[in-house]
């Protein structure tokens, strides 16, 4: 019987972590769409970017930066929110199962401005 | 049951509503306030004093005055005045935010009526987290007892993110624990507790654990603002109503694609903005909510 040398086996293995990791890290999911990464900043009192169009069915990551002090994202009509701290990367991942436009809004109160701090997400068919 | 005011009992002559629900029932809270005086309160609210906008409300810097001078004018006085927040328009500049609640102070100490309980609103405590409505007014919930009313002051607005917080819910919970199952419960929010339409912010956080809380207690109403419009709704059996502001009408919710105040209507000065007057009622075993506009008119 051919003998494995211990030294390539340790290769392998490491080959196939790395690989699998690789494929976690950009958003693969095997047998499934790869997810959509939207960035979106947010400072007193708007998003940028504020109008988001994403498709139904695909997987979306929305993340958020704030680029001052504590704001929030709320988007009731597709079930999803998220506190947007400085400093630190907020994510949001879903599969949007509906088309139609959406509005969202910062649900932490930000001062003079908060109250227009609204944008849409628009799902396409 | 979700209360339509349609469904209201009218005072004959009186115009003013009864509520055959929330406040109690009519024989448990008959049992329950036996003995106990009748009283009259005024609840007023969303008086953003510092908002500017000509288009909306030309009359920025008279409105709070003329309710004040309405309230005094009042043929029966409240034996208390309740604010219930939103004292002041938010501001980004911390000596701003005191500038204007230092007005504001100033202008309702010409309320004759000098039992004045306030609480805070986002526009008041949002931005500092209470910090400068703490220095003028002291604490940001409370309860205080009338005439065998307990009356339960909650803060949904100090916390940017619109909730009560463990610590406050577990105050509530201790001080609900020292009271009856058939007790005479009144609730002022500034915030909506429930989810009354949650695309315009238009609710508590964590608003459904004090309704839980609440729950076990037969008889309980809330009374909050916020919304600057007249609402009614049911929670199972309390009873939630939002009042008119004094500076801005909001739209009704969802009626519009984008929540923003109602242009002033140079036919109609005025129109609505309101404060309301709040009888207790112990024969009719009811609170009954009387409606009124900014010069004292009854609506």
């Amino acid at each position: 019987m051919k003998s494995v040398r211990p030294w390539s086996m340790v290769l392998s293995i490491s080959i196939l972590v790395s690989v699998t990791g690789a494929f976690l890290m950009s958003g693969y999911t095997f047998g499934e769409e790869k997810e959509q990464v939207i960035q979106i900043t947010a400072k007193r009192f708007e998003y940028s970017p504020k109008d988001i169009v994403v498709k139904k069915g695909a997987p979306v990551v929305l993340e958020f930066t704030s680029l001052d002090r504590l704001h929030g994202f709320n988007c009731p009509g597709l079930g999803i929110r998220a506190d947007i701290r400085p400093g630190k990367v907020a994510r949001v991942r879903f599969v949007p199962q509906k088309a139609g436009i959406f509005p969202f809004h910062c649900d932490n109160f930000c001062g003079t401005g908060h109250e227009g701090m609204t944008g849409t997400i628009t799902v396409t068919e | 049951m979700k209360i339509d005011r349609r469904d209201f009992l009218k005072l004959a002559g009186i115009g003013t509503a009864i509520f055959s629900s929330g406040l109690g029932k009519l024989g448990s809270y008959a049992n329950a306030a036996s003995g106990k005086d009748d009283f009259f309160f005024v609840q007023l609210s969303d008086t953003h004093w510092g908002f500017s906008n000509p288009a909306v409300n030309p009359d920025s810097a008279g409105t709070l005055k003329k309710v004040v001078a309405s309230v005094n004018s009042l043929a029966k006085q409240p034996d208390f005045i309740m604010f219930t927040g939103d004292l002041t328009h938010v501001t980004d500049d911390d000596d701003e935010r005191r500038k204007r609640l230092a007005q504001f102070r100033d202008i309702i100490s010409e309320l004759k009526v000098k039992n004045i309980r306030l609480m805070p609103g986002e526009h008041d405590a949002g931005v500092d987290e209470g910090a400068a409505f703490k220095e003028f007014f002291g604490k940001t919930h409370y309860t205080f007892d009338h005439k065998g009313v307990h009356f339960i002051v909650l803060d949904n607005v100090s916390d940017p993110a619109s909730t009560l917080g463990e610590d406050q819910l577990q105050w509530l919970s201790a001080d609900l624990k020292k009271l009856g199952k058939e007790s005479r419960i009144v609730v002022f929010t500034h915030r909506p507790l429930f989810d009354l339409y949650t695309d315009w912010d238009w609710y508590t956080r964590d608003g459904a654990k004090a309704i839980k809380l609440l729950k076990p207690y037969s008889n309980v109403t809330v009374l909050y603002g916020h919304i600057h419009q007249i609402h009614d709704h049911n929670t199972g059996n309390i009873a939630h109503h939002a009042a008119k502001g004094l500076m801005y009408p909001l739209p009704a919710p969802g009626s519009v694609p984008k929540k923003a105040p109602v242009p002033w209507d140079a036919n109609q000065p005025y129109k609505g903005l309101g404060f309301r007057g709040v009888d207790v009622r112990v024969k009719q075993a009811a609170l009954a909510i009387a409606e009124f506009g900014v010069k004292g008119e009854k609506i």
